[in-house]
């Protein structure tokens, strides 16, 4: 019977990790991540969780631990932001590449310089090509609901690939919420309480992994690969399914607030969804027709949910709290525009940029932003560029 | 002999992730194709100390069924060691120019 409990949203990633019962932890300390694994580390001190907790020396090395750990067989997890993040950088894509099922939480922290510690989500953006699976979580519930499914949904013989279960640094990784925490035996009947590796590094049956390839063979790994991001998210739907089916709590890729009726949407992804809603509540009661498009799934991209939902609007504002430097603006805004590129019906595609180094979002931004949306659907287009709110430009 | 790449895997029958499911096969890929010089050991100098066979970072040399020390010309890189170490410089490197 699940429990109400009130939990800072980083101990709610820690609980889910003991629940899903891993084997090795390997993970290094950083700001607003600290607090996931201090957790972890103290479950493990206690025998509260029977794990490998290994301390290394730097997020580089502990992808690496990871990366070993998990082609032994082992069920794995670790966590990082910002800096952190981009210090495994080359190792995200071994882990991908070589279909291990490594859950890592990611706590959104901007990336330096200068050294901000604050979030925004510079860190996975910037690594978004790695090829793990990306989700975003919202809040307390979110980050250990996914994190759980994480396991499931990486584990699958059909998936075999990393999640990132990404969350805003301290937006979301330091507040104390509500939570229905599942107890152990609930999670047992969702998750199995040890990864069965198909295939792993034994004496038993010796295997090469990552060997030296050349042109004559690199192309159909990658594509190879590419392949088995695509079609992960018929496991990641039906993983969704089977959750709500056992706890009552479903989800989708995306998830559509007051878009019934609405000429203009706000896309935004995280924590910060939570405050546009809010802003959308009060446009409504005025009689300004937005609504809200939550991006929870990532990577890989909901294109057709999204091509769906979007034909519904005749505008969309696009938050995101990065910048794909030298580009279009914002790195969603990128994806949203590209796929849209074919469709016959298109809304008008806005890119907004906010919350860059743990900088507020506040309700009247939202409404400044889908205010503006709907001037763009009265005008039919719009010669918008990238905006920065609340910028000192 | 063959390297794996030599079946041409396709994206659906490439092992996943790549990986090589069969041990030892690095044994298939004759890395004798990088040389650019062999050695040849001159056996009227030969006095069969073995340093030779101590010293070649490959593994590429074997005693033969006659008991002299032979090149491996499957894996031999051509790197010169031997040829160095020899205690009676009984090796020379020839240019593989020489042998077609």
């Amino acid at each position: 019977m699940s429990r109400r409990i009130s939990i800072e949203c980083a101990h709610a990633a820690s609980l889910a990790v003991k629940l899903a019962n891993v084997d090795v932890i390997a993970a290094y300390p950083i700001t607003p991540q600290t607090h996931i694994v201090e957790r972890l580390a103290e479950y493990v001190a206690n025998g509260e969780l029977d794990a490998e907790f290994i301390n290394v020396e730097s997020e580089h090395s502990a992808m690496s631990a990871c990366i070993g750990a998990s082609a032994a067989g082992a069920r794995v997890y670790t966590s990082t932001a910002g800096q952190g993040l981009a210090l495994m950088h080359e190792m995200l894509f071994i882990a991908a590449g070589n279909r291990l099922p490594i859950v890592m939480g990611v706590a959104n922290r901007s990336l330096s310089p200068n050294l901000n510690i604050w979030g925004d989500h510079s860190d996975m953006m910037a690594s978004r090509d790695c090829g793990w699976i990306q989700i975003y979580a919202e809040n307390a519930q979110e980050v250990f609901d996914h994190t759980l499914q994480a396991f499931k949904i990486a584990e699958d013989e059909r998936v075999l690939l990393p999640v990132a279960v990404c969350f805003d640094g301290f937006h979301v990784t330091h507040v104390i919420e509500p939570l229905l925490a599942l107890e152990q035996e609930e999670v047992d009947r969702f998750l199995p309480k040890h990864r069965k590796a198909i295939y792993r590094l034994t004496p038993d049956q010796p295997s090469t992994w990552g060997p030296v390839s050349g042109p004559d063979i690199q192309t159909e790994l990658k594509v190879q690969n590419e392949w088995a991001l695509n079609s992960s998210k018929n496991v990641i739907y039906e993983v969704w399914r089977e959750f709500g089916d056992l706890f009552g709590r479903y989800y989708a890729p995306l998830e559509a607030y007051k878009l019934d009726g609405a000429d203009a949407a706000i896309i935004i992804a995280g924590g910060f969804a939570g405050t546009a809603r809010v802003a959308v509540d009060k446009m409504r009661e005025e009689g300004k027709k937005v609504g809200l498009i939550k991006l929870r799934l990532y990577r890989p991209f909901p294109i057709e949910e999204m091509k769906d939902m979007l034909s519904r609007v005749k505008a969309v504002a696009v938050v995101d709290r990065a910048i794909s430097a030298g580009g279009l603006g914002g790195p969603v805004y990128g994806d949203i525009r590209n796929i849209l590129y074919d469709e016959d019906d298109r809304p008008v595609v806005l890119s907004f940029i906010a919350g860059l180094g743990g900088r507020d979002i506040t309700v009247k931004d939202f409404k400044n932003i889908g205010e503006r949306a709907l001037a763009a659907v009265a005008k039919g287009h719009s010669k918008h560029k990238v905006e920065f709110i609340q910028a000192r430009l | 002999m063959n390297n794996l790449v030599d079946d041409k895997p396709t994206v659906k029958t490439l092992p996943i992730a790549g990986i090589i499911f069969t041990p030892g096969s690095a044994k298939r890929y004759n890395t004798g194709s990088f040389r650019s010089q062999r050695p040849v050991i001159d056996a009227k100098l030969c006095t069969k100390c073995g340093l030779c066979w101590v010293y070649c970072p490959d593994a590429a040399i074997f005693v033969n069924a006659a008991g002299m020390y032979e090149i491996n010309l499957d894996y031999c890189k051509g790197c010169g060691i031997c040829a160095e170490e020899c205690a009676r410089k009984a090796i020379k490197m020839v240019d593989e120019e020489e042998y077609g």
